[in-house]
């Protein structure tokens, strides 16, 4: 799960991370209240879960009432990107001198946290390794350990920062490694680690994901769930206990497990289909999370037509096809269905669907010959 | 021969008294495999039909010999079952459970790496080696004794796949679910070390997906230590960067950990990569010849 700028400082503050004083607003009132509380100047910034903010015209220095005002109303509701801004951060102004750039972040090839550190801040990540390997300077944490002083001390001498600031930018990354850690998070950046004027270091942004497996110590951050960012369809998935994910194209598509369902969307790709969805029905699939799924597969109006690619396991073969049945009598849907059912209870299930006699519903024996048919329907359809 | 699994299996399953872990615990035993404790703590002295109920993985261990342990309980409590499955001396630990929080798994994983258990999981469907035993979830009915080894990410594509040689005539070794996490206890580089070893095994297919970097990994290693032929193939080409496609390993971030990346660095070690999970069988047909 991705947090908003505020909510990922409101975690950094928990741990001690310096940052500047804001507040969140959701309207222009709001906005103008928060700023007048702070005094000004301040800082107006889009809450978005997209990078590129400032360039868009999301973040705005207000020197005054009007200009707060003014700014609030212009960037509430501005598309970023493709994403509506919803709520605004509302922050006092910082004197910049220099910008770095520090993240901790959950190395997958190596299995342990890294900590890294850039002179260079207030750019994207890959720029700065492009226009200068060296300047990011990287270090594995044993996580039986954690992060120890002597990892802060380096990657600030290593990546060449002002020498008054190599102290508190090492309590700093201390700091961030709590946040990690103690939160669950699997990726705390900061960019740009900001040295003021008055040579403070202050986290200046803050972009915080956490293991959506962990929110149940967490629920303080479970209840940060951004559902308007989310999608409608995915929304109702989740709801109703679904892993769902839309997809651009015109073939809903229904299996069971993570890895044959993707396997599933590229077949479907390779017939010349475009999948609408992902959607993992699980192990041990019960007809009514199938009646569900095809509730949602269908609330996606660009659906020509829906493949079901189910290998029974754990999953009953029958019980699907009683999920489908069932689904028929309480939507009636209006696109064609391929279903192919292998597996566990297979023939059972087959007999089923024969002895309903489904309106628009095709069997086949085989994934690619299902996968054939279904791209053969959706494209008929459209 | 098979890899990990077989007739010397003593099994401990931890979580045996929930819904999921009887059910699958019995079903392990209907196959033939071992099993010999369960572990459910404050249920010691209870039975599972037949099978002893203990209140620590330590006892079990002291008065079944129990070599192999299998984890079934809730993900809030996995990482502790796996802890206390190593600190009992266990060498082979394999954890069923999904949603297992990743720095727990961090944590077991740089834990176990200094000691000599090894951990198979998490969210997996375990390890069958037909004919001799099953620990998991596998439907064994689909499989039959042979020469095909077989690894993978993921539950259900590996029955797709295992179903579609087994429509060709061949069998398997064993076939090893190493899960859908960002941070699996054995990787693909583990299992491709016992298979190589492994004299029944004649060829090794590998089952990835989208997300890290474990099948680049595993190419690099074939080049220089496997000699016998391996087959692989990948699921997710037309997955979005961003989304997380159902494991929680499996996502493409930036450009990395994509389909077609994982499938090029294979290829570029010599290792045939099916297209789709039939094109898998097929290749298996070319390489070992037929078997029907």
């Amino acid at each position: 799960m991705d947090l908003l700028e505020y909510q990922g400082k409101q975690l950094f503050a928990k741990h001690g991370v310096p940052v500047p004083d804001g507040r969140p607003a959701t309207t222009v009132p709001e906005a103008v209240e928060a700023a007048e509380e702070l005094g000004y100047p301040v800082v107006i910034k889009a809450q978005v879960q997209i990078g590129g903010r400032g360039k868009a015209g999301g973040i705005k220095l207000a020197k005054d009432r009007a200009e707060a005002e003014e700014h609030a109303a212009a960037i509430l509701g501005m598309d970023i990107r493709g994403f509506t801004v919803h709520e605004l951060y509302v922050e006092k102004a910082s004197e910049i001198d220099e910008e770095y750039y520090t993240a901790i972040v959950f190395d997958r090839s190596a299995k342990k946290p890294m900590a890294m550190l850039s002179r260079m801040g207030g750019m994207d990540v890959e720029e700065v390794a492009d226009k200068d390997p060296e300047a990011m300077r990287m270090l594995h944490v044993d996580p039986l350990l954690g992060l120890q002083d002597f990892h802060g001390r380096r990657l600030a001498f290593e990546s060449g920062i002002a020498e008054d600031v190599v102290r508190p930018v090492g309590a700093m990354l201390a700091r961030l490694y709590d946040v990690f850690v103690r939160e669950d998070a699997t990726l705390v950046e900061v960019n740009p680690l900001l040295i003021t004027k008055s040579r403070e270091v202050v986290a200046l942004d803050a972009k915080v994901t956490v293991d959506d497996n962990a929110l149940f110590r967490h629920p303080d951050v479970a209840e940060m769930r951004d559902v308007s960012a989310e999608d409608p369809q995915e929304r109702m998935a989740h709801e109703r206990g679904l892993i769902y994910v839309k997809l651009d194209g015109n073939v809903g598509i229904l299996g069971n497990g993570a890895g044959l369902v993707m396997s599933t969307l590229d077949v479907v790709a390779q017939a010349g289909g475009k999948p609408a969805n992902f959607l993992d029905a699980g192990g041990g699939s019960k007809a009514e999370a199938i009646t569900s799924a095809v509730e949602v597969i269908l609330s996606d109006e660009k659906v020509k037509a829906v493949l079901f690619n189910i290998f029974g396991g754990i999953t009953r073969c029958d019980e699907v096809a009683r999920g489908l049945i069932e689904a028929f009598e309480q939507i009636k849907p209006d696109v064609p269905f391929v279903v192919r059912l292998d597996g566990t209870n297979d023939k059972e299930g087959r007999a089923l669907l024969a002895e309903a006699n489904l309106p628009n519903v095709h069997t086949e024996a085989t994934m690619l010959g299902a996968a054939e048919k279904v791209v053969e329907l959706a494209g008929a359809a459209a | 021969m098979a890899i990990l699994v077989d007739q010397d299996t003593r099994l401990v399953v931890s979580g045996i008294t929930g819904r999921e872990g009887t059910f699958h615990s019995l079903r392990n035993r209907d196959y033939g495999t071992n099993v010999v404790a369960g572990v459910t703590p404050g249920k010691g002295g209870q039975d599972v039909d037949g099978i002893p109920v203990f209140n620590t993985l330590h006892d079990a261990v002291e008065q079944t010999a129990a070599n192999t342990a299998m984890v079934f309980v809730p993900p809030r409590f996995a990482a502790d079952s796996i802890l206390e499955a190593e600190d009992a001396g266990i060498p082979l630990i394999i954890t069923i459970t999904e949603g297992i929080p990743a720095h727990d798994e961090l944590r077991v994983y740089n834990h176990l790496k200094r000691g000599d258990s090894r951990l198979v999981g998490p969210n997996c469907p375990g390890i069958l080696s037909p004919g001799k035993a099953n620990v998991g979830i596998i439907p064994a009915q689909f499989f039959k004794e042979g020469n095909v080894g077989l690894v993978s990410r993921s539950g259900t594509l590996t029955y797709q796949i295992g179903n579609e040689l087994a429509q060709r005539g061949f069998g398997n070794s064993s076939i090893v679910g190493i899960g859908g996490d960002p941070v699996p206890g054995s990787s693909f580089i583990d299992m491709l070390e016992l298979f190589e070893a492994d004299t029944e095994t004649e060829l090794i297919v590998m089952c990835g997906e989208i997300g890290g970097s474990a099948e680049e990994e595993a190419a690099d290693y074939i080049e220089e230590h496997v000699s016998k032929p391996v087959l692989a193939y990948i699921a997710g080409f037309t997955a979005p960067p961003g989304k997380t496609m159902g494991h929680a390993g499996a996502i493409v971030s930036g450009s990395k950990g994509t389909a077609a990346a994982k499938a090029e660095a294979l290829e570029a070690k010599g290792v045939r990569v099916g297209r789709n999970p039939t094109q898998v069988s097929e290749i298996a047909v070319e390489i070992l010849g037929t078997r029907v």
